[in-house]
């Protein structure tokens, strides 16, 4: 049992799914029915099956576990998987949040669901495929198959712009690709081989640094998304279905995260310090334009896109503050924000099932016949604004005290993001739920059905629990941190005593 | 285990009336959530005199610890309840006042239709509450801190139909996120000085933190913050004003205050609890709890107290002209804390808790009367409607008076003949006059003339209320009713409290028992000699707050009873000053201004012109712009786009792949 590849099954799981969804016709008495219940057996098997990644994973491990590795081709390119602390957490995100896209996608889906059945396992696949990958080619590979389909998620089952928006979201990925791609031929070229657990230790010469830096910096930056190349994100999230949101939002964001962690902080360290100045000034700028920009939204979504950019500001400052605190906040920011945001998108479903719209003007005082609905979205909205007791406080806390100990400024003008995110957020919650119910519109809407509870309980218990008690998230997360950050202040050092040599 | 179920009993009632409330009902809610507290409150006043009376060491803590937190580092934080006489003074204060404003809303309350969901927000705030004046280390400290700050939200917006309800819900929050906004920075600075966000790592390294004067330690620099090259001393004074910002925001302090008047939207028991009992003092809580550091730095005292006597004056001037029964009570609250912040701010730590103390007592007291008087006519708040129901609710015109007596601080100088408020403001004026600090004079001056402005609002609103010729309609003077005994048996215990809680505590709250008693909770330099000093002062000055209410009386008595006349020419006359009063110095229209319309113009501005104008126009539309006509030709996506771009990623991948066998052939 200890040799079960078990990355290998949770990754490519649901591909057995897609395989029976092939198999299964849609237009048959029940094949509407059938495609949902295979999907959604499916992603919950993934998810349970991931469950024991995360039991058999060892804390005080930090290195990489559960490796499997085969050669591929002879050509020093191998199937490499492994996971460590920091990608373990997302592979259970990915899986976690999938049944909920099956759920959200019940009833809302009317053309060809199942093709877009098919479409998300496959994205989970690819998806799953990143965290787990330690070779750089197979890492390549993964990371931009996600495009394909989300580009078509929202291309096909989108709003009524999908084209744009999902040709904007395919020119910002692809430029940064490009570059990224540039970068992994170089390191290959430089270190000789694209194993990443290789490349983790090579140490790339401090001129080289910077252009590797920079082209990695270019692929993630468009992913997380950081300001200035953030326009994509409120225009797909806006058209994409629910669904696709959740996933995007939750999932895709946190590609950007887990590369700069993995690639910029870990592997190119002194390129990482020059730049740290940069990241922190397009994270600070991030959180205080995007949280201005959010609250002046009359798109419900496009305002949670929105803070989702103020919030991955907090991210891109923690991990470039590179230490403990810092890391670590980014990695629970992250995966509490996959939550969160996933779930305010949910809510936001739950409304746009009903009444078709997103414009925040078209509500007010759902609070009168949907109380259950205003108790959720006001969890999920305190969640975003950091209340402590909620997951999304923890994240906050530790990037802003890490990055108060490398620079003060960037956590002063970081915690105005307290004011801001409250600003939007309950402006955006009192528009919505609170008045009078006065509109005729409103005034037939039911509460939260069934599924939607299904949907919605699990994932404040999740957001509540991890907000009270994060020592799992902490315990997972901290040898793997802790070596990390190590290695990189030690790179740091023997760059120092090297250029005192020189001199 | 006594502790935990102190804390743990209103999050239980929480639960049961939060998640069960519509399946048992409204009086099932009801019973239980203050059947909770009741049990919850006795237990408070037998650890207030386990800890507080019973004879102890110094320095004496009990520490319960319930679950891990956050481990990161150096930060270990774990849920863990501290207890000393700080704590158990706040445990009394917390859990009595929120258990009468429990058993009081059974009546107040009785009408509404979401009383399960109101009874169990009250519950949750004093869970908050107590999770805050527990609090181990900062972070549980500012879990309270929000927590508090996200009941208040719930409380004030309660009735969510009410535009102005939900308007002043949001308000109070972001207001007080501003404050919050330093408190996380402080903490962070806290961290950064010593390395730990727990009470007891920072308390002792507080203790040496210093380096003696002269030492060469003192001048060197340790850090940088925004931009400051600072020593150890200006280190700590701008931790401490971080810390402090967070106090101003919770306890509406001069320029954070905006947010507490309109917070009177909410119910009223839920004035009396949070906006003038228990939240709102716990910007003192923190500060007084803060107290090793603060010491340590005179500057951020300076501050503390220069903010507290503008607030103390400030917040009285409006209040003199305010025609809202519950606004004048409000600004009275804001006035008080003043009072509060001047005391820390000298050093009289103890003075400063002691107010907090009576003021609970009286303030609440006054709130729920209001609330008694404002049930008796049918919901009306404006003074200008009520007058002349002294005859009709007899006892809540005596609590109310009672209340009066102790806010305006009655009694006799010299003598131990005093209502509570007597004792705690004396204690806090004649502390000014004898500290040594700077600001002293001017403090004390302040608070001299705003003793005097609350003794006129005070009975201002008691004659405007209570005496003189009914202003209010007919029909509703015809249905003006006493309220129920569940209404004033809470009055009752907290005019007890009004009368004697000042008489009995002064001793020990900063009198001859503060050592044994505090068994150093608060924590002061050796240099500290306020407590001694605060009793040697001239005559004049220990009657001046007498003189300043008794001046306060009778000019309300002329303005109100005499003459009534008078008020109304004098505001003619002074129209410029009446109109600034009136409108509250014009903080809000100022900060709509500054900081409302300016956010939403600039956020409006990086919108279209920062990210549609340039972002999107010099990026992917100008790319887009190429393909575009491609794009017009082709209908269905699928039918092609997507293959050309995964065919593309083969081909690259492809490429990669060859030149790569290509390299290691080589």
């Amino acid at each position: 049992m200890t040799d079960w590849p078990i990355l290998s099954t949770v990754t490519f799981l649901p591909l057995v799914g897609v395989l029976l969804l092939l198999l299964t016709r849609e237009d048959g008495p029940f094949g509407r029915r059938n495609i949902l219940n295979v999907s959604l057996f499916t992603t919950v098997f993934t998810f349970i099956v991931s469950l024991f990644v995360w039991i058999g994973f060892d804390n005080s491990n930090s290195g990489f576990q559960m490796v499997e590795k085969h050669n591929w081709l002879g050509t020093g390119i191998s199937y490499h998987l492994g996971v460590d602390g920091i990608s373990m957490l997302f592979v259970i995100l990915t899986t976690f949040l999938m049944p909920f896209c099956v759920l959200a996608s019940w009833n809302t889906i009317e053309k060809r669901l199942k093709e877009y059945m098919i479409a998300f396992l496959l994205l989970e696949v690819v998806m799953t495929g990143v965290f787990v990958s330690l070779d750089v080619v197979l890492f390549y590979v993964f990371f931009e198959a996600t495009l394909i389909p989300m580009f078509v998620i929202i291309g096909v089952w989108g709003g009524k712009d999908r084209v744009y928006a999902s040709y904007k979201f395919f020119l910002y990925t692809l430029l940064g690709s490009v570059l990224m791609m540039l970068a992994i031929m170089a390191m290959y070229w430089q270190a000789g081989t694209t194993d990443i657990t290789e490349l983790l230790k090579y140490g790339f010469p401090a001129g080289m640094q910077t252009w590797l830096w920079l082209a990695c910096f270019a692929a993630f930056s468009v992913k997380m998304p950081m300001w200035p190349v953030h326009t994509w994100l409120p225009d797909a999230h806006v058209q994409a279905p629910t669904a696709g949101s959740v996933i995007l939002a939750g999932v895709m964001l946190k590609l950007g995260g887990y590369g700069m962690i993995r690639f910029s902080l870990a592997m190119l360290p002194i390129a990482s310090e020059h730049f740290a100045p940069l990241v922190f000034s397009l994270s600070v700028i991030a959180i205080i334009y995007t949280s201005l920009v959010a609250m002046m939204q009359d798109d419900i979504k496009k305002l949670i896109a929105y803070s989702s950019v103020a919030h991955m500001g907090y991210v891109t400052m923690g991990i470039f503050a590179a230490n403990v605190q810092g890391v670590q906040g980014a990695l629970f920011q992250m995966l509490s924000h996959g939550v969160v945001s996933g779930a305010l998108f949910l809510c936001v479903g739950v409304v746009y099932d009903r009444l078709h719209t997103r414009e925040i003007s078209a509500y007010g005082g759902l609070v009168n016949n949907m109380p259950k609905y205003a108790v959720a979205f006001m969890i999920f909205t305190m969640a975003n604004v950091g209340l402590p007791g909620t997951s999304g406080f923890i994240g906050e806390f530790l990037t802003i005290i890490g990055v108060f100990r490398v620079n003060t400024w960037v956590a002063l003008f970081a915690a105005t993001g307290v004011i801001l995110s409250a600003s939007y957020a309950l402006w955006l919650y009192r528009r919505v739920i609170f008045g009078a119910l006065e509109k005729e519109s409103l005034k037939a809407l039911l509460d939260l059905s069934g599924r939607e509870k299904l949907i919605l309980y699990p994932l404040i218990a999740v957001t509540i629990f991890y907000g009270f008690y994060p020592a799992p998230i902490f315990d997972a997360t901290a040898a793997s941190v802790d070596m990390l950050v190590n290695n990189y202040s030690a790179a740091l050092a023997a760059a120092k005593d090297l250029a005192l040599n020189v001199h | 285990m006594i502790y935990k179920a102190i804390v743990f009993l209103p999050l239980i009632g929480f639960l049961i009336a939060g998640l069960f409330g519509r399946s048992i009902g409204a009086k099932a809610s009801e019973y239980v959530t203050s059947g909770l507290m009741i049990i919850a409150g006795v237990l408070s006043w037998i650890v207030f005199f386990n800890v507080a009376l019973a004879h102890g060491e110094a320095g004496e803590v009990i520490k319960v610890p319930v679950m891990r937190w956050i481990q990161s580092g150096g930060i270990d934080v774990e849920w863990a309840f501290r207890v000393d006489t700080l704590t158990a003074v706040m445990f009394v204060v917390v859990n009595t006042v929120s258990t009468l404003v429990h058993v009081y809303s059974i009546g107040y309350m009785h009408h509404d239709p979401h009383r399960p969901r109101f009874f169990a927000y009250l519950s949750l705030f004093t869970f908050a509450m107590l999770m805050l004046v527990t609090a181990d280390n900062l972070a549980q400290m500012f879990f309270g801190w929000e927590g508090v700050g996200l009941a208040s939200y719930l409380l004030i917006g309660f009735w969510f139909k009410k535009p102005s309800a939900s308007a002043a819900a949001m308000k109070a929050f972001i207001v007080n996120r501003v404050g919050d906004f330093g408190f996380v920075l402080g903490i962070a600075g806290v961290f950064v000085l010593f390395g730990s966000i727990s009470f007891e790592t920072i308390f002792a390294a507080a203790a040496t933190y210093l380096p003696a004067a002269g030492a060469p330690e003192a001048s060197q620099v340790i850090a940088n913050i925004f931009g400051m090259e600072v020593t150890k001393s200006g280190a700590i004074t701008i931790v401490c004003l971080l810390l402090f910002m967070g106090a101003m925001g919770k306890s509406a302090q001069f320029l954070l205050h905006t947010w507490l008047p309109d917070a009177m939207e909410g119910p009223t028991p839920v004035s009396a609890l949070i906006h003038a009992a228990t939240m709102v003092t716990a910007g003192v809580f923190l500060v007084a709890r803060m107290s090793p550091i603060f010491e340590l730095s005179p500057n951020a005292l300076l501050v503390v107290t220069v903010i507290g006597a503008i607030t103390a004056f400030f917040a009285a001037t409006v209040g003199l002209v305010q025609n809202d029964i519950k606004r004048v009570i409000a600004y009275s609250t804001c006035s008080q804390l003043g009072y509060m912040f001047v005391a820390l701010g000298l050093g009289a730590y103890g003075a400063a808790i002691f107010h907090l103390f009576t003021h609970a007592f009286f303030k609440a007291l006054l709130f729920l009367g209001a609330g008694s008087v404002i049930h008796a006519v049918d919901g009306e708040q404006d003074m200008r409607y009520m007058g002349g129901l002294r005859k009709h609710i007899p006892v809540t015109f005596w609590m109310m008076t009672i209340g009066t007596l102790a806010l305006t601080g009655v009694g006799i100088p010299g003598t131990m003949l005093g209502f509570a408020g007597f004792f705690s403001k004396d204690v806090i004026i004649e502390s000014a006059y004898s500290s040594h600090s700077p600001v002293a004079g001017f403090a004390f001056t302040l608070l001299v003339i705003a003793a005097l402005f609350t003794s006129f609002y005070s009975w201002r609103l008691a004659f405007m209320t209570f005496f003189g010729k009914p202003r209010a309609s007919a029909d509703v003077m015809h249905h003006v009713h006493e309220s129920p005994m569940v209404m004033l048996a809470p009055l009752y215990i907290l005019a007890a409290g009004a009368v004697v809680a000042g008489v009995l505590f002064e001793g020990y709250f900063f009198g001859h028992e503060y050592l044994e008693f505090w068994k150093g909770a608060l924590f002061t330099l050796p240099e500290n000699k306020i407590l001694e000093e605060f009793h040697h002062v001239p005559v004049l000055v220990a009657w001046s707050p007498f003189i300043a209410m008794a001046v306060g009386f009778v000019t309300a008595w002329y303005f109100y009873i005499k003459s009534p006349s008078t008020p109304r020419r004098l505001a003619a006359s002074q129209k410029v000053l009446y109109e600034f009063l009136l409108n509250k110095w014009y903080f809000d229209e100022l900060y709509d201004f500054l900081f409302v319309r300016s956010a939403k113009a600039l956020g409006r501005f990086l919108w279209k012109k920062g990210d549609i104008g340039v972002i999107d126009t010099y990026g992917p539309n100008g790319v887009a712009a190429r393909v575009v006509d491609v794009t017009n030709r082709v209908v269905k996506l699928q039918s092609g786009y997507l293959y050309h771009y995964a065919f593309a990623m083969l081909i690259g991948i492809a490429a990669l792949v060859t030149w790569m066998m290509l390299g290691s052939s080589i």
